[in-house]
C-alpha cells in the first residue's frame, strides 16, 4: 500500500519525526482557509501517488491567500501522468540550507535492512547512484540487532552531513527506523530531508509504502485503502478481495497462485493473444471466490475470451468446478470460456463441468492447448 | 537419494488441529510421510485421527523423535511458530502459511540464522517440499510426482512447482526431490541452496528451476551455477508481460525500477549455461532432451 505524501506525513509525525505543519484539502475554499490557519507564505502540493510532481506544475509556493487560490484551482484536477490530483497539502514554506536524502527498505539479497544517507537529496536517488555514488552512504541492520544511536552516528559521519545537521538527523533516522519496522513499512524515505536555515532538521517530503500482510495489527492502516491508485476494474477486483492487475488485452485470465497466473499471461502473449488481466484467486479458492472473478472479467468490456487456468493444490478442483457452475447460473457471462484443470481433485473437477461443455465453455488438458483455444476464440491469430 | 527429506524424515504438523492442516497434514500421512506428531497448546494430550497432539514442538521432539516441522498456523501466529520450531530441535522448519509480514520473515530469518544455525528454514508461503515415492510435506499433490529422479526441482511459485512436477511426469521423467521455496520477500531457502544440495546429490543428475519477476535471487543462482555447478540447468521465468511497478499477486512478484525483470533474469541464466524455456512446457521440452542423453 503506497501512501500519499501528506499520508506519510502523519506517520512519520505519529513516530516523533519533525514535519511541517499542514493540512490536506480537496477544495479550492478549502485550501484557501487552511493556508489562512497555518500562515504564509505556505507550498500548495499536488497530492498524487508519483514522482515528477514538481516539474509537472504541482507544487507551488503561495504568498497570500490569493496565490494560494490560483495555485489550488490550478493544481486541483491536474493531470499528472495520468493521475488525477483530488487532494492538495497546503503546509508552512520552510527556509531550505541543505537537501538531504534518507531511506529504509529490505535488501532481499541480503536478507537485512538496508538504509540510504545521501547529502545530495533533493534529486531521484538512483540519478545519485549514477552519477555519484560515493555520495550515498549505505549500511545494512540486522533486524534481530536493531539500529543503535552509536550506528545512527557513524551513519551520518560517513554521509558527511553539515555538522548542525548531526544531532536533528540522529534523532530522526532513529524515528525513520522506528516507522518503518514498527509501522510495518516496506519503504520509507524523506527526500529532501532538509537543513533549515534556522538549524533544525525537518522532513520535507514522505514516501511510504506499508505492507499489505501486516493490516491486521495495524487497523488504522485501511483507511489508505481506498486513496490507492486503482482502475474501475481494479476497484471492482479489490472489493471482491480478488489480487487483480489490470493490462490492454481480450484474453481475461484466472490462476490460481501468481507464479502460475503471470505464467498464463506469457503464454497467451507467446501463442499471439494479449492478456486483459492478472487475477490470482489465490490458495484455498472457494466458488464464491471464482464466482466473483467470472463476474470482474465478465464486466471489462475488452475481453473476447476467459482462460480459466487451475493447477490445484490448496484450491480443489471440485471447488473450482461448482464456483464456475455457480458463477454461470448467476451471472451472463458473454465471452466464451475455456478451462484447464488439474491437479488435487481435477478429476471430480472435470466431472462436474463435463455436462455443461459446449462451444462456449470448453476444456483443454494442457497450458498451451487452452492459450491456444482462449486465443482462437478470441478472434486472434495464433502463432 | 534426495535432497533435505527423505522416507526417514518424522514431521510435526504445527496447526494439526486447525481445517487446512488436518486436510494436508492426513493427505501427507496418506502418501506415506511419516506424520509423527501435531502441535496445538490447547489441545495438548488429544489427538487428530491418531496422530497425537502436544503443547509444543519440544515436547513432540522429545515423544516421537520427530525431526521436520511443518507450518500451517495463521499468519499473526507464524513468527512463534518458527521460533518454537527451532527452539525444539528440528533441523527443517517448512512454513506453508501466506500473507506473514515481511518484518516478521526478516526477523526469524535473521534470528534462525544467529541462535539456531543447523535449522534450515522452507518458505513462507510455500508449498512445501517432496521427495516422491518418500515423503510428501506441504501441499503439494503427490500424484503429478513420479518417483525415482534423475531431476531435481526447486520453484518459487507454488503452482508453477506442481506445473514443472506435471511436465516431468508427462514425459515419463521421475524427480528426486522438488523443493517449493516460495515467493515471498525473505525466502528462508533460496535457489542457491537448493542448487547447492542438488549438485552434491549422487541421485540428482539435473535440474529444473522455475523463477520469477522480481528481486535478485535469478541472478544469483546463475553466478552459483556459472561458478560451481556441473549438472545441466533448465530454467523458466514467468512474468515476461508484467508490467513495472505492480506487484503480481505476492510480495516477491514485482518489477522496480529497471531491477527483477524476466529478460534480465533469463540473460543471466543464458550467460551462464542453463537453457532457458519460454514457457513451462518448453522447459519441460528441454529437460527431456537433458535426460535422454544422460
Amino acid at each position: 500500500m503506497d501512501l500519499l505524501e501528506y499520508q506519510g506525513k502523519q506517520l512519520f509525525a505519529r513516530y516523533g519525526i519533525p514535519v511541517s505543519a499542514g493540512e490536506a484539502v480537496t477544495t479550492v475554499d478549502d485550501a484557501v482557509a487552511a493556508a489562512d490557519r497555518i500562515g504564509y507564505p505556505v507550498v500548495v502540493k499536488a497530492q498524487v501517488h508519483v514522482g515528477g510532481r514538481g516539474k509537472a506544475g504541482g507544487v507551488k509556493l503561495a504568498e497570500n491567500a490569493d496565490e494560494v487560490r490560483t495555485h489550488a484551482g490550478n493544481i486541483l484536477g491536474l493531470d499528472i501522468k495520468g493521475h488525477i490530483v483530488e487532494v492538495v497539502w497546503i503546509e508552512r514554506s520552510s527556509d531550505i540550507a541543505q537537501e538531504y536524502y534518507a531511506s529504509f527498505t529490505l535488501d532481499r539479497s541480503a536478507k537485512q535492512y538496508f538504509g540510504m544517507l545521501s547529502a545530495e537529496g533533493g534529486v531521484e536517488i538512483e540519478a545519485v547512484a549514477e552519477t555519484n555514488p560515493d555520495a550515498i552512504a549505505k549500511i545494512h541492520v540486522d533486524p534481530v540487532e536493531g539500529f543503535s544511536e552509536e550506528r545512527a552516528r557513524a551513519w551520518v559521519a560517513a554521509a558527511k552531513l553539515d555538522p548542525a545537521a548531526t544531532d536533528g538527523a540522529v534523532d530522526i533516522l532513529r524515528k525513520l527506523y522506528e516507522a518503518y519496522t514498527d509501522g510495518d513499512a516496506d519503504l520509507v524515505e524523506i527526500n529532501p530531508l532538509i537543513l533549515t536555515t534556522q538549524g533544525k532538521v525537518h522532513a520535507l517530503d514522505a514516501k511510504v509504502s506499508l505492507d499489505d500482510n501486516a493490516v491486521f495489527r495495524h487497523p488504522d492502516y485501511e483507511q489508505y485503502d481506498e486513496s490507492q491508485p486503482r482502475d474501475a476494474r481494479e476497484r471492482d477486483a479489490h472489493a471482491k478481495g480478488l489480487q487483480y492487475v489490470g493490462l490492454d488485452g481480450t484474453v481475461g485470465i484466472i490462476a490460481n497462485g501468481a507464479g502460475l497466473a503471470m505464467s498464463t499471461c506469457d503464454v497467451v502473449n507467446q501463442v499471439g493473444g494479449s492478456p486483459a488481466n492478472f487475477l490470482d484467486i489465490g490458495g484455498g479458492a472457494s466458488a464464491e471466490v471464482m464466482a466473483g472473478a467470472l463476474e470482474v472479467i465478465n464486466n471489462d468490456d475488452k475481453v473476447r475470451s476467459i482462460f480459466i487456468n487451475i493447477f490445484g493444490g490448496i484450491t480443489k478442483g471440485e471447488e473450482v468446478a461448482n464456483g464456475i457452475a455457480q458463477a454461470l447460473a448467476r451471472v451472463q457471462i458473454d465471452a466464451p470460456i475455456v478451462i484447464r484443470l488439474d491437479g488435487t481433485n481435477a478429476d471430480e473437477g472435470r466431472k462436474i463441468l463435463e455436462p455443461l461443455l459446449s462451444g462456449r465453455l470448453q476444456m483443454a488438458t494442457t497450458m498451451l492447448e487452452a492459450a491456444r483455444t482462449a486465443v482462437t476464440l478470441a478472434g486472434g491469430v495464433v502463432k | 537419494m534426495s535432497v533435505f527429506v527423505d522416507k526417514n524424515t518424522k514431521v510435526v504438523y504445527q496447526g494439526l488441529t486447525g481445517s487446512q492442516g488436518r486436510f494436508y497434514g492426513l493427505l501427507n500421512r496418506d502418501y506415506g510421510t511419516q506424520v509423527v506428531a501435531g502441535t496445538n497448546p490447547k489441545k495438548a494430550g488429544t489427538d487428530v485421527d491418531g496422530i497425537p497432539i502436544f503443547a509444543n514442538v519440544g515436547e513432540a521432539v522429545a515423544a516421537t523423535g520427530a525431526n521436520v516441522s511443518c507450518i500451517f498456523i495463521p499468519a499473526p501466529g507464524v513468527k512463534d511458530a518458527v521460533l518454537d520450531a527451532a527452539r525444539g530441535g528440528v533441523e527443517l522448519v517448512i512454513v506453508i502459511t501466506e500473507g506473514v509480514p515481511a518484518h516478521d520473515e526478516a526477523w526469524f530469518f535473521n534470528e534462525l540464522k544467529r541462535d539456531f544455525p543447523n535449522v534450515r528454514l522452507l518458505g513462507p508461503n510455500c508449498p512445501g517440499i517432496i521427495s516422491p515415492g518418500q515423503c510428501n510435506i506441504g501441499i503439494t499433490p503427490g500424484h503429478i510426482a513420479q518417483p525415482g529422479g534423475p531431476v531435481g526441482i526447486v520453484s518459487r511459485s507454488g503452482t508453477l512447482t506442481y506445473q514443472a512436477l506435471a511436465e516431468l511426469q508427462q514425459k515419463g521423467i521421475g524427480v528426486t526431490t522438488c523443493v517449493g521455496i516460495g515467493g515471498d520477500p525473505v525466502p528462508g531457502t533460496s535457489f542457491v541452496d537448493c542448487l547447492q544440495a542438488f549438485e552434491a546429490d549422487p541421485e540428482t543428475k539435473a535440474v529444473i528451476m522455475f523463477g520469477e519477476i522480481g528481486g535478485t535471487a535469478e541472478e544469483e543462482a546463475a553466478e552459483f551455477i556459472a561458478k560451481e555447478m556441473n549438472k545441466p540447468v533448465v530454467s523458466y521465468i514467468a512474468g515476461v508481460t508484467a508490467p513495472a511497478g505492480k506487484k503480481m499477486g505476492h510480495a516477491g512478484a514485482i518489477i522496480s525500477g529497471n531491477k527483477g525483470t524476466a529478460q534480465a533474469k533469463m540473460d543471466a541464466l543464458r550467460a551462464a549455461g542453463v537453457q532457458v524455456g519460454l514457457n513451462p512446457t518448453e522447459a519441460g521440452d528441454l529437460m527431456a532432451g537433458i535426460v535422454a542423453k544422460l
